[in-house]
């Protein structure tokens, strides 16, 4: 059984965002990077599974800048075995062509089992897992929340939406994305850590694929912006039963919703 | 350009956010074709209602093997109507099912894919597709470089267009030979413990944070949703302290979500709680401190207990909503 987990570095969610000049990306500078929280539950996953099949092999990828190796060895820190990083020059990619990118290195690492997040926080599209899965001809289930092994070609995939809990029987090789409740990610241990240290990262280059990356792009980014600020709200003063009933009348009245 | 649209079915009802999709696609189609696609089992009746949203065309794929979700058939279906009818646009909503059939679609067709647009805008003659990201501190726009494209729009954002009843949908039946050798299947669907409103597409949320105290107060803020008919809402930190359940929470690690009215109650506003709800049209902050962060993104504030002003509120609505 191999899994196959793709994880994606991300900008802190408590990290300034500030836009480029050209307004065409951002600032770098100062951001503190995280493993895409998403991932974070997709990396305990194949750990688990791997610790309750005796034969389940794990490996990590990335595309990204350089800096991208510290997610990697992270993972190595938590117990996944093998770390690819396939490095991103300084050329843009869009979902699509960032998918075409991972699937075809998945394909050269062989997969059983593919683990993404459900959707990285920074670029927010939701779009990779299901992307390689259609791309590798393989199915896809989203936002998995339990994933139980019916024998070593099937799974069972359980995933919440709108207050039901959806069971999917699906044969393997798959993609599943993760999400918050399939379990409880571990901290790497001291000695975990300092044998990540040793370990290598390999690299698999875009071009040594066989992609010419250009030939993919499907969406250009145009602008980025800031979001109008939302208009300086109301404070409703007076005592308590004054206020609620001041609020009541402007949401009748002046936003006219209730 | 002929646009393409794809309907969902919840619960024997065509969804609002399918409804808003289809008015988007009348928006932009300026006198071209919208053209809906509906796949399940049943589906007459949908046909008069989406025709009113101003489909000129409904295509219908019928089949009891296609009752329930099944991406792979669905998105079968749809690369097959794509190929053929060749839309210039292909939307669908961004909910879970939409994003899925989205991604699965788009790569099989090699077209531009943007996912959770919450505007579409026509510029220099071509669409320009706007998508936050940065958890919402930025906002950033695309434009597709296939002349076939799609988008999955954000449920809850783009407005209904009036109904005409009058507008007369061409009906197809499409032929539909069900697959026996399918890699995915729904074997069940487990129903929630007991039933409460859901929160992704309700149009009002009330909801609660650590400001509560603890489980039972939730009460006040049931009691209060059930005069708006809105949903029950929760912060992380109220979902940890297993006062609610997860599919309840709002923000970065829960749902997203842009209801018309969101009532904060005793949550403070940290960021990843703003990211979930800050493109609710109008948001409503009640808490005890007047500095707190919640205030910042709030169209109207009431500072003070939490315990006093909501049920001063659920008094006053009930006034006006009962009469
Ligand atoms: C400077 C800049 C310019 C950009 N320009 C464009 C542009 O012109 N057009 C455009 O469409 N997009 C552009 N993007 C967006 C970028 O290409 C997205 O990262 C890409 O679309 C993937 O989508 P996502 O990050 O939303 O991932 P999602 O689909 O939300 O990710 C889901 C999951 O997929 C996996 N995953 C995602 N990305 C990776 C990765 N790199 N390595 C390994 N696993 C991964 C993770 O498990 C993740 O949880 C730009 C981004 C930047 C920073
Ligand atoms: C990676 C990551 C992901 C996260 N994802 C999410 C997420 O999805 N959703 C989310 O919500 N959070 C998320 N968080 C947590 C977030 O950072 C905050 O900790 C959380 O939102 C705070 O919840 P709260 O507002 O309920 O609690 P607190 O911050 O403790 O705020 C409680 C508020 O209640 C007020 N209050 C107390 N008593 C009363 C009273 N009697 N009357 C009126 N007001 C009162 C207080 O003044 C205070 O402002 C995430 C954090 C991280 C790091």
């Amino acid at each position: 059984m191999k899994i196959v987990v793709c994880i994606k570095q991300v900008p802190d969610t408590e990290a300034y965002i500030k836009i480029n000049s050209q307004k065409t990306s951002i600032e770098e500078s100062g951001i503190k990077y995280i493993i895409n929280p998403y991932d974070e539950f997709a990396l305990e996953e194949a750990l688990r599974i791997k610790e309750k099949l005796n034969n389940a092999e794990t490996a990590v990828i990335t595309l990204g800048a350089p800096r991208t190796q510290e997610a990697l060895r992270s993972a190595l820190a938590l117990g996944i075995e093998k770390a690819v990083l396939i490095p991103q020059e300084d050329f843009i990619l869009d979902n699509f062509s960032s998918a075409f990118i991972l699937a075809k290195t998945v394909e050269r690492l062989g997969y059983d089992l593919i683990l993404c997040g459900k959707q990285a926080i920074d670029d927010d599209m939701a779009q990779t897992g299901g992307i390689i899965a259609s791309l590798l001809n393989i199915p896809f289930v989203s936002l998995a929340t339990k994933i139980e092994f019916i024998d070593n070609s099937q799974i069972k995939v359980h995933r919440e939406i709108e207050g039901f809990t959806e069971v999917f029987k699906i044969k393997l090789p798959a993609v599943i994305s993760a999400q918050k409740g399939l379990n409880e990610p571990r901290y790497a241990s001291l000695m975990g850590i300092m044998q990540a240290k040793k370990k290598i990262i390999s690299e698999i280059k875009i071009q040594d694929l066989g992609i010419n990356p250009e030939n993919l792009i499907k969406t250009k980014l145009t602008r980025l912006e800031y979001p109008s600020p939302r208009s300086q709200g109301k404070i409703l003063d007076g005592d308590l039963k004054e206020a609620a009933q001041k609020l009541v009348k402007f949401l009748r009245e002046e936003a006219k919703i209730i | 350009m002929d646009i393409l649209t794809l309907g969902e079915i919840k619960n024997q009802k065509l969804t609002r956010a399918s409804l808003e999709v289809l008015s988007e696609a009348k928006r932009l189609a300026n006198g071209k074709k919208v053209i809906n696609v509906l796949i399940g089992n049943n589906l007459k009746d949908f046909s008069a209602l989406i025709s009113s949203y101003g489909a000129s065309e409904i295509l219908l794929i019928e089949d009891p093997s296609l009752g329930e979700f099944n991406s792979q058939s669905y998105s079968e279906i749809l690369v097959n109507i794509i190929k053929e009818k060749k839309p210039a646009l292909f939307l669908l909503p961004a909910n879970i099912h939409g994003k899925e059939i989205a991604a699965l679609v788009s790569a099989k067709l090699e077209i531009s894919l943007i996912s959770d647009c919450t505007d579409l805008k026509i510029k220099d003659n071509l669409l320009e597709y706007i998508h936050p990201i940065y958890s919402g501190k930025v906002i950033a726009a695309y434009q597709s470089l296939t002349s076939f494209q799609a988008a999955a729009l954000r449920p809850n954002i783009f407005p209904l267009i009036e109904e005409n009843p009058n507008n007369q949908a061409q009906i197809i039946h499409l032929s539909f030979i069900p697959q026996d050798n399918l890699k995915i299947k729904l074997l069940e669907v487990l129903k929630p413990k007991e039933e409460t409103l859901e929160i992704s597409e309700a149009r009002i949320i009330v909801s609660g944070g650590r400001g509560l105290k603890e489980a039972e107060n939730f009460k006040l803020l049931e009691e209060l949703a059930e005069v708006l008919g809105a949903a029950v809402g929760a912060s992380r930190l109220a979902v940890d302290a297993g006062w609610r359940d997860h599919q309840y929470q709002v923000g970065q690690t829960g749902k997203v979500v842009s209801p018309d009215l969101y009532i904060a109650c005793g949550i403070s506003g940290a960021i990843q709680h703003l990211v979930g709800m800050s493109s609710s049209k109008c948001i409503i902050a009640i808490n005890k401190d007047p500095e707190a962060n919640i205030f910042k993104v709030a169209n109207y504030g009431i500072v003070g207990d939490l315990f006093e002003v909501v049920p001063l509120l659920t008094e006053e609505f009930k006034k006006i909503l009962t009469n």
